[in-house]
């Protein structure tokens, strides 16, 4: 049986269609992926994200703790509130989750991360913090609503409580406000400026519904997939794995090797696949013709497979199909996709397709 | 439960047909099909001309989700085809039995309408295959 996130029954009341996502039963779209699509790039759209977890990380040696369990650098992190997004990698280099993490204060860092690796996240979390001083505590008791668009911010402000919108609004990007029980911060998933919140999850129906009433438009798990798409996001389980280096995921600018003493969990086995090179590249790719890239699609220069989608889809913005690819590093700017046993051309591009509503490629 | 217009035969794998008469069908995805699918954002039709044989693949509509093949209810020749659609795979969406058909056939055989699912029939296979 799916679990269900308290919103469930009102994204029932607005017409979702459900479908199972990561072990729980989720709005996949309300009639129209690609109108949700357009009004987050437009307007504003809404996304109930509370089948991701929050985790709480307290306690003298958190810092410290952190600095061992993610590839990117906490000690970064020196205003209240800003937010890192990170791996967190297994010995091998491979990657068990993405994730954003948020420093609080010395003492505190919030967590997020994905909703189908929650478990298995949250057991390697408490196995590495053995030795430490650090609290580990999954907030099953929250809620979160990402609200993402040109007027989502504006849209948004009006129904928070008077303590927390003075900060909210004057909040700078991939920074978090938050007062005893409501947390925002200025980040998400989409390419969008907009807003993150996590609340108590009997706080979420009503809110939910005054978004709707103030023109936010509900958007189910297919738009956020193809606006994080053109975004140049990365997916986890399409385009990293525990199988798959960051360093062949696009994902180097993650990685903090200074300051060189720095031992994190993977960074042995990064250095030696550094040292090794022929790495992949993580390219974006643009159908030069007719159809749509899918996940997996063999890619070919001339008769030598070099190559495989990782995430494909159709970009609405663009309305062209778009795909991430990991191909050999000497891969030409054009090469060919294989489909249904047919070869079409595709054109290397860069990872970000499309941002704050523009596209960012030639078409 | 979607629309199942009474007037049209049906397959076992989504695919409506109309009987236009003198031995041309106009065929196409119904409702519940395009519903499953999702937007379409891209459909591959036959050429006229081609050679349509019962249960073989003919068409491809994908959706933003996934791909799917359109199978040939019927034996005949591909006689039309929606070429708004290469524009507009939305009419699909919008307008499963009118705008968004797909091809006509030149029937092998008129007879072979008669084995196909009517809208009763189809109703309950679909909602046996929702649950």
């Amino acid at each position: 049986m799916d679990q269900k996130t308290i919103l469930n029954e009102s994204h029932r009341a607005m017409g979702a269609r459900m479908v199972p996502f990561g072990g729980w039963d989720m709005p996949v779209n309300y009639g129209s992926q690609i109108e949700e699509h357009h009004a987050v790039r437009q307007d504003a759209g809404m996304f109930d994200v509370s089948h991701m977890r929050v985790i709480d990380l307290k306690g003298s040696d958190t810092t410290h703790f952190l600095r061992h369990l993610i590839a990117n650098d906490v000690a970064r992190l020196k205003e209240p509130g800003k937010a890192l997004y990170s791996c967190m990698l297994n010995e091998q280099g491979g990657v068990i989750d993405d994730l954003i993490v948020y420093y609080l204060d010395d003492t505190w860092f919030r967590m997020v991360v994905n909703a189908g690796t929650a478990d298995k996240d949250l057991g390697w979390i408490i196995g590495q913090s053995s030795g430490f001083n650090v609290e580990v505590s999954p907030r099953r008791d929250l809620a979160m609503i990402a609200v993402q668009g040109p007027n989502a911010v504006a849209k948004t402000l009006p129904l928070l409580n008077d303590e927390i919108r003075d900060s909210a609004g004057t909040l700078k990007p991939f920074h978090a406000a938050w007062d005893s029980s409501w947390f925002i911060g200025r980040t998400g998933y989409t390419g969008e400026d907009g807003f993150e919140i996590i609340l108590p999850e009997n706080d979420a129906a009503d809110f939910w519904q005054k978004l709707a009433d103030a023109g936010v438009r509900p958007c189910g798990l297919g738009s956020r997939d193809t606006l994080r798409l053109e975004a140049g996001m990365n997916l986890y389980g399409s385009d990293m794995d525990e199988e798959t280096s960051p360093l062949e995921a696009g994902l180097k600018w993650t990685i903090a090797l200074e300051p060189a003493e720095r031992d994190f969990v993977g960074r042995k086995a990064l250095e030696a696949k550094l040292a090794e090179g022929k790495l992949k590249t993580f390219v974006g790719l643009l159908l030069e013709g007719r159809g749509i890239l899918r996940d997996h699609l063999p890619l070919f220069d001339g008769d030598k497979q070099i190559g495989e989608i990782t995430s494909g889809g159709f970009s609405p913005t663009l309305e062209r199909s778009i795909a991430y690819a990991r191909v050999d590093a000497d891969a030409p700017e054009q090469f060919e996709v294989e489909m249904r046993g047919k070869r079409l051309p595709v054109r290397k591009t860069k990872i970000t397709f499309v941002r704050n509503g523009k596209a960012c490629i030639d078409l | 439960m979607s629309n199942v217009p009474a007037d049209l035969k049906y397959t076992n794998s989504h695919e409506w047909v109309r009987d236009e008469g003198d031995g041309i069908v106009t065929i196409g995805i119904t409702d519940h099909a395009q519903e499953l699918l999702g937007d379409l954002v891209f459909v591959e039709l036959p050429e006229v001309g081609a050679n349509a044989e019962t249960g073989s693949e003919i068409a491809v509509v994908e959706s933003v989700k996934a791909a799917s093949d359109v199978y040939s209810p019927l034996n005949g020749e591909v006689v039309e085809v929606n070429e708004a659609l290469a524009d507009a795979p939305e009419q699909v969406n919008d307008s499963a039995y009118e705008d968004g058909w797909l091809f006509k056939l030149k029937l092998a055989d008129t007879g072979a309408l008669d084995a196909l699912m009517n809208a009763e029939a189809y109703t309950a296979h679909a909602e046996s295959e929702d649950h």
